[in-house]
């Protein structure tokens, strides 16, 4: 079990590492291919007054005009020991992790990211809550009526929910009731701390259900798929035939089997959106990772990319290793070697 | 409960012929489903009774009905898929009209089932222990300690090595025969009446089904209660049974005691039966002799007897067997069979045609 999570840990670290080399070559190499020099590039970190000098010293002190292997290294470096920047008044010192120095706003990208992970983690915390709660309080539902008119309209309902996406959900709930009615704020997030835990929640609601909307429609249709399978299971009629209630039979027997593989696909839900939940964010205003990753793309700014990239994929990677291990633990014939 | 008699206790006399004369009394059962290509006739009037101590074995092929009939008698059956009518008087209380909940209570404690595949027919995700504590504690008020002390001497009953430890095993973790044990304390784990064991051995290696099946004769003889075998084995039968009935396309053909359906068989299909089954008293070098043709559709279940298209003497009846469906009747001493063939003629196959050959 525990080497078991040592070689899971390591493949971990590997896997990080082979997708900031993807995305610092892609980020590297597109340019070039549409045949930007290294100077082009210094050009948009410097005024736009600069001359040819400046920009190529500015290149060159950027390291653009280093190969490849050489820009990559000193990222990595910079992530393992932190790195000095030397962005022309001076030279700003980037702690590790350093995932960059934006040259664009003159800012590390890492304190960034720590002040957005609160607040996507915030959003896609509840949302996840919510559609975890309803999504498969909807499909048990269904399962038991199924063929009724409840089961076909909240299969419609679900359906509905699967199709439209967020910005449309979204700007629809935000002119009801934050223009409409004005319920809510139009935007924005409160920081959760012991002073206003129900503001917090107050204004993510709107993005919440909004959210949670798209994800628990999803989870309906998988669950009530799941329960209608695990409900014609022999052991589901040996359960009946010991005499039990038909509430434990639906829930302790047949439930319980169905969540498992709900159990797979939240995880790497989860572990999707806490890299960046970008249409809602961006929907709502909301200042998490996902609107950061917007940022940084218009501006192609890539050290925010790449910090966004890495951190994406971290939670994605932690995802996977957590449901792997849970998976364990909820199905006693999976054992880890 | 909707009929007078129901609400006042069981009495001797009348009453309990009403009622249900035998322990278990099925009558004129019928279970019909209802699909879009018709309905499905899976049992069409059904009856038999069963004792206290005794065991009756049901034979028959897939879709005689037979399983069917077993998860009627335990109401298994989902609301409103099934059209159920008749009686099935359980010690005198018709099942077939008390309530879901009635039935419930009845279910694992005074009837209790085993089922064909114990790997498919236990939780996965629960150990062995849980789900027989589980099946104990729904019907008695104890502590998960005395449970667990129960459910530990169950399968040392059942013959479990090491209960107090292949408790906390899981259902992968056992072997075949081990499940099968497992599952067996776990419908024995109330002492119901009635223990209904569907194919009881049919998913398991064959060193393993003779011990079951002594299990089971053990554990009735120590329990006295009533046990039904379905089975489309006949040595199975052979082992267990009192009383045999034979089931062809949701009706009983012929039923006596096991002595008789295998010395003095009556009807063609269980002479087919017999035909098919490999006998270890037998020349070995003789051929086994199927049954021609396939179980009927039970939508369209043959006109006159369900039996004749694959009858080798529907003929001698002269048209009756594709006009008029035979009844069950006495032929002296207990034996019934559904068949039109006279007694001379029935006589005259099974010496000259039949009993030589097997």
């Amino acid at each position: 079990m525990f080497a078991y999570l040592v070689r899971r840990v390591i493949g971990a670290v590997i896997l990080l590492f082979i997708v900031t080399a993807v995305t610092f070559s892609i980020f590297f190499l597109v340019p070039k291919l549409g045949g930007a020099t290294a100077d082009d590039l210094a050009s948009r970190y410097v005024g736009k007054s600069a001359g040819v000098e400046q920009i190529h010293n500015t290149a060159v002190k950027l390291g653009f005009t280093d190969p490849l292997y050489k820009q990559y290294g000193r990222f990595v470096k910079g992530l393992v020991v932190g790195a000095d920047y030397d962005y022309g008044a001076g030279i700003e010192r980037c702690p590790a992790p350093c995932f960059g120095y934006s040259f664009l706003t003159q800012q590390p990208v890492w304190p960034d990211l720590v002040s957005r992970i609160p607040v996507t983690a915030s959003l896609a915390g509840g949302a996840a809550f919510i559609w975890l709660i309803t999504g498969v309080g909807t499909g048990v539902i269904s399962a038991l009526r199924r063929g009724s008119v409840l089961d076909r309209s909240l299969m419609s309902v679900a359906l509905a929910g699967v199709s439209l996406p967020i910005f449309f959900t979204g700007l629809l709930s935000l002119s009801i009731f934050s223009y409409g009615l004005g319920w809510t704020q139009q935007g924005g997030v409160n920081p959760l701390d012991e002073t206003n835990p129900f503001w917090w929640a107050y204004d993510l609601l709107l993005p919440w259900v909004t959210l949670a909307f798209l994800y628990a429609a999803a989870y309906a249709r998988l669950t009530r798929a799941g329960m209608l399978e695990t409900l014609n299971e022999d052991y589901v009629r040996t359960a009946r035939a010991k005499g039990l209630t038909e509430r434990t039979v639906v829930i302790k027997h047949g439930l319980r089997s169905a969540l498992t593989p709900i159990l797979t696909i939240f995880g790497l839900d989860l572990g999707l959106l806490m890299g960046g939940a970008i249409l809602t964010e961006t929907t709502f205003s909301l200042p998490g990772i996902g609107q950061y990753a917007i940022i940084a793309l218009r501006a192609n700014d890539l050290p925010k990319v790449l910090g966004v990239t890495l951190v994406a994929a971290f939670f994605i990677v932690l995802a996977n290793l957590v449901v792997d291990l849970l998976y364990a633990v909820v199905d006693p014939r999976v054992r880890i070697s | 409960m909707t009929e007078p008699q129901d609400t006042t206790p069981p009495q001797a006399g009348v009453q309990r012929i009403n009622r249900g004369e035998a322990f278990l009394d099925v009558r004129d059962l019928k279970v019909h489903f209802p699909t879009d290509d018709g309905v499905v006739k899976s049992v069409d009037g059904l009856s038999f009774k069963l004792e206290r101590g005794k065991t009756l074995g049901i034979v028959g092929e897939s879709g005689s009905g037979k399983s069917v009939t077993s998860l009627s008698i335990m109401g298994l059956h989902p609301p409103g898929v099934a059209r159920i009518s008749g009686e099935i008087f359980l010690d005198g209380q018709d099942l077939v009209t008390s309530s879901r909940e009635e039935v419930r209570l009845l279910r694992g404690k005074r009837m209790a089932m085993i089922f064909q595949d114990p790997l498919s027919a236990m939780h996965p995700f629960y150990t062995v222990g849980k789900q027989i504590i589980e099946a104990y504690r729904v019907h008695n008020q104890v502590s998960k300690q005395v449970a667990r002390k129960h459910a530990i001497e169950m399968l040392d009953r059942v013959g479990i090595p090491q209960p107090d430890r292949r408790v906390d095993a899981y259902p992968h973790q056992f072997s075949g025969g081990m499940r099968q044990r497992a599952m067996i304390a776990m419908a024995l784990s109330c002492d119901p009446d009635l223990l209904i064991a569907d194919e009881p051995t049919t998913a398991l290696d064959v060193t393993v089904q003779a011990q079951i099946l002594d299990l089971i004769r053990d554990l009735q003889r120590e329990f006295n209660s009533a046990v039904v075998i379905i089975t489309h084995d006949l040595g199975v039968v052979a082992e267990l049974a009192d009383d045999i009935q034979v089931m062809y396309a949701g009706r009983a053909v012929e039923y006596s005691t096991a002595e008789d359906i295998f010395d003095r068989p009556q009807h063609p299909y269980t002479w087919g039966l017999l035909g098919s089954m490999p006998r270890i008293d037998r020349e070995r070098s003789e051929r086994l002799i199927p049954i021609k043709g396939t179980p009927p559709s039970l939508i369209n279940v043959p006109d006159g007897c369900a039996f004749n298209p694959r009858c080798n003497y529907a003929h001698l009846n002269g048209g009756a067997s594709e006009t008029d469906r035979p009844e069950l009747l006495d032929t002296g001493d207990g034996h019934m069979v559904a068949c039109h063939l006279s007694p001379k003629e029935r006589q005259k196959a099974w010496e000259t045609d039949i009993k030589p050959k097997l």
